[in-house]
């Protein structure tokens, strides 16, 4: 039934009209979940001392906030309002075990690395916050779009923060994939290598970078760089 | 307000929606799932003989199915009890040191590698312990005369990024173990200590500890000691030992 007149709705509206560009813009910037909304700080915080894991977990909260907003806004109007905070649990857990027993299926060394966090996207308050706040009043398109939009906003602070952790905790990026970039370091393995080097000589990794406190730091720096630059966030909070 | 019976209704048949597809997907991959765990633990295993593995690899080099292959080959896999008998009908990898560390140390099983490559045999020994925050474990591989150590990989539950984690992810530091003796001079079973301030040079009982994970490296020196010592009636009897020594050396 909800899936008819979904249809019938989107085909009235254009397909990707100025609001939808901006459901999927807005989480990028103006409305991060993570520097504007301080959202998923935890999984932010744990899983982000490498870039991989970092992709990986971007990817799979992006995947989750999409479908779960995609699948509650179907069935919105069916949802009881007595019991609606569990039928959307149920949604997501459903969805994050899919997005668990795939990673086990595909890639069973990252699944072991990013261990609990995984389960714990189920926790992660944007997911349910885009339902709650988002597609339970809104048609299936554009809930997806929004959760799209967030995931993706999400995950790029992720990556970020990652980038900047591995590369001056560690010295590589994407270490543990097949990509792996060796870049500043104290062997012949490293494009820098600080035993030979002249102008690196000095360099030692940073090893509080490793750690999950570096994170609330850069995190911290990010936001402060996204509000001297965007006026738009100086009057909010 | 809804109806009592539409909130069963609903929920009872959303419930069973998810549940009948979760259980679809996990059915699906469940093979797969088990062939990739099989794969990591075996990595695992393998890294500890990383110096000897064919053609120079190392354990990165390796794909799925030449792990597979090593194991086919190279590698006898043996179980004993904390007596030093054999156990028939049980593979090594199958043993779950997890569970094993839960029952009493009498009853305990012992998985035993034996790999062989290039006319050299190691031994490679799993030991589980505690460091800071909750378990570590590794696999030690000991050269032919089940004295020397060729090898060792650790890994860990939850150890400290940079610090007690380096026990898995610093190579060098781990490379220290290869060379170091278990059996002093005279033939007493010493282990390795994991020294806090720096090993003694030349002293072939010593590692460096991590600067700043001492728990973790106490941890690895007492995980070290007790492990190894529980294979200690198994090899006895391997390096040719009277039985009638079995008994002093379990106390």
């Amino acid at each position: 039934m909800a899936e008819t007149t979904a249809v019938k709705e989107t085909t009235k509206e254009p397909l990707f009209g100025k609001k939808e560009r901006k459901l999927l813009t807005d989480p990028l910037n103006d409305n991060n979940p993570i520097t504007v909304q301080v959202l998923g700080i935890c999984s932010a915080l744990a899983v982000t001392s490498l870039v991989y894991p970092s992709v990986v977990m971007a990817v799979a909260v992006t995947l989750v906030t999409a479908f779960s907003s995609l699948f509650t806004s179907l069935i919105r109007t069916m949802i009881p309002k007595q019991v609606r905070m569990i039928v959307q649990l149920v949604v997501i857990a459903a969805l994050v075990t899919v997005v668990e027993l795939t990673l086990r299926y595909m890639n069973y060394p990252i699944y072991k690395q990013l261990s609990v966090y995984i389960g714990l996207i189920i926790t992660n308050c944007i997911v349910m916050g885009r339902l709650e706040a988002f597609a339970m009043a809104n048609k299936p398109w554009r809930s997806f779009l929004d959760g799209l939009g967030n995931g993706l906003g999400y995950g790029a602070i992720l990556i970020m923060v990652g980038v900047v952790r591995e590369l001056f905790g560690k010295g590589s990026l994407f270490a543990g994939s097949p990509v792996e970039m060796k870049i500043i370091g104290p062997t012949a393995e490293y494009w820098i290598n600080t035993q030979e080097s002249v102008l690196f000589g000095w360099y030692t990794n940073n090893n509080l970078m490793v750690l999950p406190a570096a994170a609330m730091f850069v995190i911290g720096i990010i936001i402060w760089i996204q509000r001297s630059y965007n006026s738009k966030l100086v009057d909010v909070s | 307000m809804d109806s009592t019976r539409y909130i069963v209704v609903f929920i009872l048949i959303l419930t069973s929606l998810v549940a009948v597809l979760l259980t679809g997907i996990r059915e699906v991959t469940k093979e797969q799932a088990a062939i990739n765990e099989e794969i990591f633990n075996k990595r695992a295993i393998l890294a500890a003989v990383e110096n000897n593995l064919p053609d120079g690899k190392t354990v990165k080099d390796l794909d799925d199915q030449e792990v597979l292959d090593i194991f086919n080959e190279k590698v006898e896999q043996k179980v004993v009890d904390m007596e030093g008998n054999e156990l028939d009908g049980v593979m090594a990898e199958d043993v779950d040191m997890a569970k094993e560390r839960k029952k009493p140390e009498a009853e305990r099983r012992l998985p035993l590698f034996i790999y062989s490559n290039d006319g050299q045999t190691d031994y490679i020994v799993s030991v589980r312990g505690n460091g800071l925050w909750d378990e570590i474990w590794g696999n030690i591989a000991l050269e032919s005369d089940l004295n020397t150590i060729a090898g060792v990989a650790f890994d860990h539950k939850a150890e400290t990024p940079g610090l007690g984690a380096e026990i898995k992810d610093n190579a060098s530091w781990g490379r220290q173990f290869i060379g170091k003796k278990i059996y002093d001079s005279e033939g007493e079973y010493v282990s390795v200590l994991v020294k806090k301030g720096g090993a003694e040079k030349g002293n072939p009982h010593q590692v460096d500890a991590i600067s700043g994970a001492t728990v973790t490296s106490n941890g690895v020196t007492e995980m070290l000691y007790r492990g190894i010592k529980y294979y200690m009636p198994y090899i006895k009897e391997l390096r040719g030992e009277g039985a009638t020594q079995q008994g002093l050396l379990v106390e």
